[in-house]
């Protein structure tokens, strides 16, 4: 009966948990050595690795979608904006002698401009958000390819290729990244009222004015943050292939974040998000990718199965499959009291 | 027997040479009888847009060649849209151009506009891509073999390992017809060799990023470069991601595993100049030359093939740093 609580209590959290689990299990069964994990020169090297490592940029913009999506907003402008700060690396990098820490702080700036933008859009002039930023998804690699003249820019430097790909205590240093961003949002959104702010304007916004919150202020934020998480995310992309890749960079990343935020059990209708299970929700997407990746399976079956087995997580965490669960549950322990 | 079937099998490079003899006169040619007749020709040409710097360095390619020919030359811009593309091309025979070049946008729905040039027996020549029109609707199609460049491809590489070598391969995005081709060419060549497989193939969307994210995960599920020998990826961009992959696992890309690409970019000629990657086969944008000499055959009522196929060489490292140099 207590386990059966537990079960019932934590159901929420337990199945997206539970479904990368269940995803990564099955794919070691089917691809040998999946599992693995070896120190090579003195740095953690496995599947295992590459998918933390893969999903680091997803994982950023995901983080600042949640944000958006608190605040019954969304932002589809992320990989534009990736595209446009990776740009801004490549072409600083190669066309300037500024000093890297300068680089990426220009590249950031980009990204907090780009939200400001989308935040300035929605909250002062009342653009509903899917517009609003569809504006810049557009616009924004156009930007991107005018700033790399339509080439892809190609550059070198020490700190960004150890941003893309270097290592420090055995993990990948963009790993610690987004480690250290993470953490820092979920204390900022739930140690602090900001968080409850936050997700209270996405649930109402004239009853969470009439208690006296900045409504405004919290929504230009929440646009602000995730044009800067879109601009990390836009740095490392473009460090890891030592390239600027105005067209590709970041394409379609902007679903694959909304995806993880829904897969957390977040409400596109605002009010709810769960920022770490937003993150386990990267690893399902990033770890099913992977494992087709090394799977052997023919690059036709990729996107199919990917959506099939995408489906039948949602399909388990659905209300409906929770609320006939327990029904079940709960039948079992009658039969099992009765005997 | 082996080393008699690379041989037999390998007239690719051989006929290359005498292609590249043969394409020299061909364009001499015209030129002169170009210059004795009619130097002042006006043709249309109704571009798909800009979206990558191979179709900027074909844009640039047949206005010059239009301007060493002294032609007049009206360009049009579609930016990626049909209707734009219609709209050219009725404008340009509104004009009463002498010719007309259409690198179509989408195979389908040039039925009406094409009969409207016909009518105004205007030839139209295809450029780069095909339609799904009766034949007798254009004069004839400039493009290269897909085909062929895979199976350049896999010659090249049939010859470089004796016909034994495990092959990795990156597929450009799945369902385009550049990367269903260039499959099937390449595997046209090996399949006469037993000993030349296939291990792993995945589509890395002809990107950078793509090339990268999926030879990692050839390397690790093949468990570092032991069981490969070469990588065939569709495209040079992903090419130069999957070498940044191998660098990153400690995989020699040319010593360890051999690297050959299509297209023909500029980086891709750095890297083989740094001995980073094996070849690169030339996706041709030089085609405005075979597309003017059509439309002169077709003026002078020669018979002209409805597909003239301009495939470019195999470059090798040899030549990697002065062809760099040139194109960047």
């Amino acid at each position: 009966m207590k386990n059966n609580n537990f079960l019932h209590k934590h159901q929420k959290t337990l199945a997206p948990l539970l479904s990368l689990v269940l995803i990564i299990l099955v794919t070691a069964s089917i691809t040998p050595g999946f599992l693995s994990i070896q120190m090579v020169d003195g740095h953690l090297f496995g599947s295992l690795l590459d998918i933390l490592h893969r999903a680091t940029p997803t994982a950023l913009v995901a983080l600042g979608m949640a944000v958006v999506i608190g605040t019954r907003g969304i932002d589809l402008s992320v990989g534009a904006v990736i595209a446009i700060s990776g740009a801004v690396t490549a072409v600083l990098t190669v066309n300037t002698d500024f000093p890297v820490w300068l680089v990426i702080l220009c590249a950031l700036g980009t990204g907090v401009v780009c939200g400001l933008w989308n935040g300035i859009l929605v909250s002062v002039f009342n653009i509903q958000p899917i517009v609003a930023t569809l504006i810049l998804m557009v616009a924004g690699r156009g930007i991107a390819q005018m700033i790399t003249e339509g080439q892809i820019v190609t550059f070198h430097s020490d700190v960004l290729d150890a941003i893309g790909n270097g290592y420090f205590l055995a993990f990948p240093i963009r790993v610690w990244i987004a480690i250290g961003m993470i953490v820092l949002t979920v204390l900022v959104m739930r140690k602090t009222a900001l968080g409850l702010f936050i997700e209270a304007v996405g649930a109402n916004v004239r009853a969470s004015r009439l208690v006296g919150i900045e409504a405004r202020l919290l929504v230009l934020s929440a646009y602000v943050f995730s044009g800067f998480c879109a601009a990390v995310s836009g740095i490392i992309l473009a460090a890891d292939i030592r390239g600027a890749d105005a067209n590709n960079a970041g394409l379609w990343l902007e679903l694959d974040a909304i995806l993880a935020v829904v897969l957390a059990g977040a409400s596109l209708a605002g009010g709810r998000i769960y920022l770490l299970l937003t993150i386990v929700g990267v690893l399902i997407i990033q770890t099913l990718t992977t494992a087709i990746l090394t799977s052997g399976l023919p690059a036709q079956y990729n996107l199919v199965v990917k959506a099939t087995i995408i489906l039948a997580v949602l399909l388990i965490q659905s209300p409906k499959t929770r609320q006939w669960v327990s029904a079940v549950f709960q039948k079992n322990n009658k039969g099992s009291a009765k005997s | 027997m082996q080393s008699l079937s690379v041989r037999s099998s390998f007239p690719w490079l051989g006929a290359f040479k005498r292609k590249a003899v043969l394409t020299t006169f061909s364009v001499l040619l015209p030129v002169l009888s170009a210059s004795a007749m009619a130097a002042d020709l006006t043709i249309g040409f109704s571009q798909i847009g800009s979206e990558s710097g191979w179709r900027t360095s074909e844009t640039e390619s047949i206005k010059a060649e239009a301007e060493r020919r002294g032609y007049d030359l009206k360009f049009s811009d579609a930016q990626q849209k049909q209707e734009n593309q219609i709209k050219a091309v009725r404008s340009f025979i509104a004009q009463g151009v002498d010719g007309i070049l259409l690198a179509p946008v989408v195979e389908t729905g040039w039925d009406q506009v094409l009969k409207e040039a016909k009518r105004a027996r205007i030839p139209v020549v295809l450029i780069d891509r095909g339609v799904a029109a009766d034949s007798s609707l254009y004069l004839t199609k400039v493009a290269s073999d897909f085909k062929e460049e895979g199976a350049l491809a896999a010659s090249w590489l049939a010859a470089k390992t004796n016909g034994r070598c495990n092959i990795v391969e990156l597929q450009g995005s799945v369902g385009s017809s550049a990367a269903i081709d260039r499959k099937t060419g390449f595997d046209s060549i090996i399949s006469n060799f037993p000993n030349m497989t296939i291990i792993r193939s995945q589509s890395g969307s002809f990107t950078r990023a793509g090339g990268k994210e999926v030879m990692e995960s050839f390397l690790k599920a093949e468990g570092g470069a032991k069981n490969i020998c070469a990588l065939f990826a569709h495209n040079d961009d992903m090419a130069l991601g999957a070498i940044l992959a191998m660098k990153e696992a400690g995989v020699k890309p040319t010593k360890d595993i051999l690297v050959v690409s299509i297209d023909a970019v500029p980086d891709i000629f750095k890297a083989m100049a740094d001995g980073e990657a094996n070849a690169t086969i030339e996706l041709n944008p030089h085609l405005g030359g075979p597309a003017f000499d059509a439309i002169l055959a077709s003026q002078k009522g020669e018979k002209v093939d409805k597909w003239i196929k301009a495939n470019g060489p195999l470059y090798l490292p040899d030549t990697a740093a002065a062809e760099y140099a040139k194109r960047k």
